[in-house]
């Protein structure tokens, strides 16, 4: 699949339903006339669904302490984040003109003390699913019950041992909490025979494996967690090209 | 000092429901009874020193106040980039805690040295940190630490000086040799040894538990044109900061530590303060040379 044709799809997907400002132009005006990497089309479909249909937060309330967290691990795939995060009015959207420029608050990775409504900066790989963890302990420890946490990694960020500490962990003692998204491109060197999901499976959590353009799929794996355990959904799109 | 670590962060998480411990299996025995009490605030994540310091991250980022503990070279050495992403650049903090100070355990051999972690964590911006000299100095430390809102390391030791000094940081002069004397500034359980080491040189000796932020003002205060750092862990560690501090006035500086060279011995730690040079033997001989080499 091309980049045009991925991009079509998705302004088809990202029709305004809700008064809000569709995402693909705020990612066309994020884009600039560069070439984006596979890595931004392969993450738009599941944050479009994370925000719409998910996802309990409000730009009005980026600090209220009952909101759910969704913390972008995968640090590079930050156009689609950034556009649907201006399509949920976090920020203005002229934001989005000059991303990386000297007096830009959006860099190539997102830094949470620029951008509001970014839970975390990431960019180094491997660090969101371990304070994805501390954040759910953290929330359960203050009796906050209702807000859930979601990391999102890629399959090739899996790579890093750090996330198989906090797997292992967070499986083996139950946070409930937490809910872990891996976007499944193939791009991991060395694979993961049998899908990322056994990694977290053998350890205890419940998993969903969907199609990662199919929205409804999305939505039914986003929610899909039994409150008893961590959840993981693997959402598997095209391979990386390259 | 562990023990007093152990009673205070206790009492600290009895009292103050902000306060969390994340621990990576080292310790955890003595938290038994903390755990059982606060079972969702004491928190053991295994030997698994990245998520230790992530879990801490993200414990700081929903409000709580997280205090991290483990074997120092676990603690900052392998966990750093941690340290530097999941606190610092989130604008989190937490309070690090490491017991098996530079050669507390030399039998273990280099796996369990851990001279560096000062300079490690002296590469971010704006951490304390505390160096007790005695068990009688721990506690005020971390409840002080605790209390503030910025990333701390308290560094304990199995070494000890003989009796507690304060805890407000400033350099407290133990020895008085009048102005314009050679200044000695020992750094935590390295007073005894120095004040030993000099007791008949025209030397002042001031001692400090809190490296950073050094007391920038005292050291202006006392310091005469030569200056002499004893510190136990990396030698030169504070050089930069002694160094910019005086950088407006002609002085020497000589800066005593533990050294680079792995040395491939085992031993106790009084030999490998020997072959630092960190006894009071090895102080002497090198601030004799340093301050008055004619002395001999």
């Amino acid at each position: 699949m091309t980049a045009t044709t991925t991009t079509a799809a998705i302004a088809e997907a990202a029709a305004p339903l809700d008064g809000r400002p569709p995402v693909a132009p705020l990612l066309e005006r994020v884009r600039a006339g560069r070439e984006f990497g596979t890595n931004v089309y392969s993450t738009i479909d599941v944050l479009q669904v994370l925000y719409h249909r998910v996802l309990r937060v409000h730009p009005t309330a980026v600090d209220d302490p009952d909101r759910d967290r969704f913390l972008l691990s995968k640090g590079h795939a930050v156009a689609g984040y950034y556009a649907v995060l201006a399509a949920a009015q976090f920020f203005p959207a002229d934001w989005l003109d000059d991303q990386g420029g000297p007096a830009s608050r959006l860099g190539d990775h997102p830094d949470r003390l620029l951008v509001p409504g970014v839970e975390i900066g990431s960019g180094s790989l491997g660090h969101g699913l371990g304070l994805g963890v501390g954040t759910a302990l953290g929330l359960r420890a203050q009796g906050r019950l209702e807000p859930r946490v979601y990391v999102l990694l890629g399959d090739a960020e899996l790579d890093e041992g750090s996330n198989h500490e906090a797997i292992t962990y967070a499986g083996t003692t139950g946070l409930a909490n937490l809910t872990a998204i891996v976007i499944d491109n193939s791009s991991a060197t060395h694979g993961w025979p049998g899908g990322p999901a056994a990694r977290f499976t053998v350890d205890g959590w419940t998993a969903a494996t969907v199609d990662g353009r199919d929205h409804d799929a999305l939505h039914t794996a986003l929610t899909g967690h039994d409150g008893n355990r961590p959840h993981v959904v693997v959402a598997v799109v095209e391979p990386k090209e390259g | 000092m562990r023990d007093t670590f152990v009673d205070t962060t206790t009492a600290l998480l009895a009292d103050d429901p902000r306060t969390a411990l994340v621990l990576a299996d080292i310790s955890a025995g003595l938290f038994a009874p903390a755990a059982g009490r606060h079972p969702d605030r004491v928190l053991n994540v295994g030997i698994r020193e990245q998520l230790m310091v992530g879990v801490a991250g993200g414990l700081a980022l929903t409000g709580l106040r997280p205090i991290v503990h483990t074997y120092a070279p676990f603690l900052v050495e392998r966990a750093y980039e941690q340290l530097k992403l999941d606190l610092d650049h989130q604008d989190a903090s937490a309070v690090l805690v490491s017991v098996g100070a530079s050669y507390d355990r030399p039998e273990a051999g280099r796996t369990h040295l851990s001279p560096a972690d000062v300079s490690l964590i002296d590469t971010l911006h704006g951490w304390t940190v505390h160096v007790p000299g005695h068990p009688g100095e721990v506690a005020p430390l971390l409840r002080t630490a605790v209390a503030a809102e910025t990333s701390a390391y308290l560094r304990l030791s199995v070494l000890s000086n003989d009796r507690p000094l304060g805890i407000d940081g400033a350099l407290q002069v133990v020895r008085d040799a009048g102005p314009g004397a050679p200044l000695v500034v020992a750094v935590g359980p390295t007073l005894d040894a120095a004040t030993a080491a000099l007791a008949d040189l025209p030397v002042t000796v001031a001692y400090t538990n809190r490296p950073r932020p050094f007391d920038i003002a005292g050291l202006r205060d006392r310091g005469g044109a030569d200056v002499i750092l004893v510190e136990p862990y990396l030698a030169g560690t504070s050089s930069r900061v002694v160094s910019a501090a005086l950088a407006d006035r002609p002085h020497r500086l000589l800066a005593l530590g533990v050294g680079r060279k792995e040395l491939r011995r085992y031993g106790s730690a009084d030999d490998h303060a020997h072959w630092h040079g960190l006894d009071a033997s090895g102080l002497r001989r090198s601030v004799v040379d340093f301050v008055s080499p004619a002395l001999h």
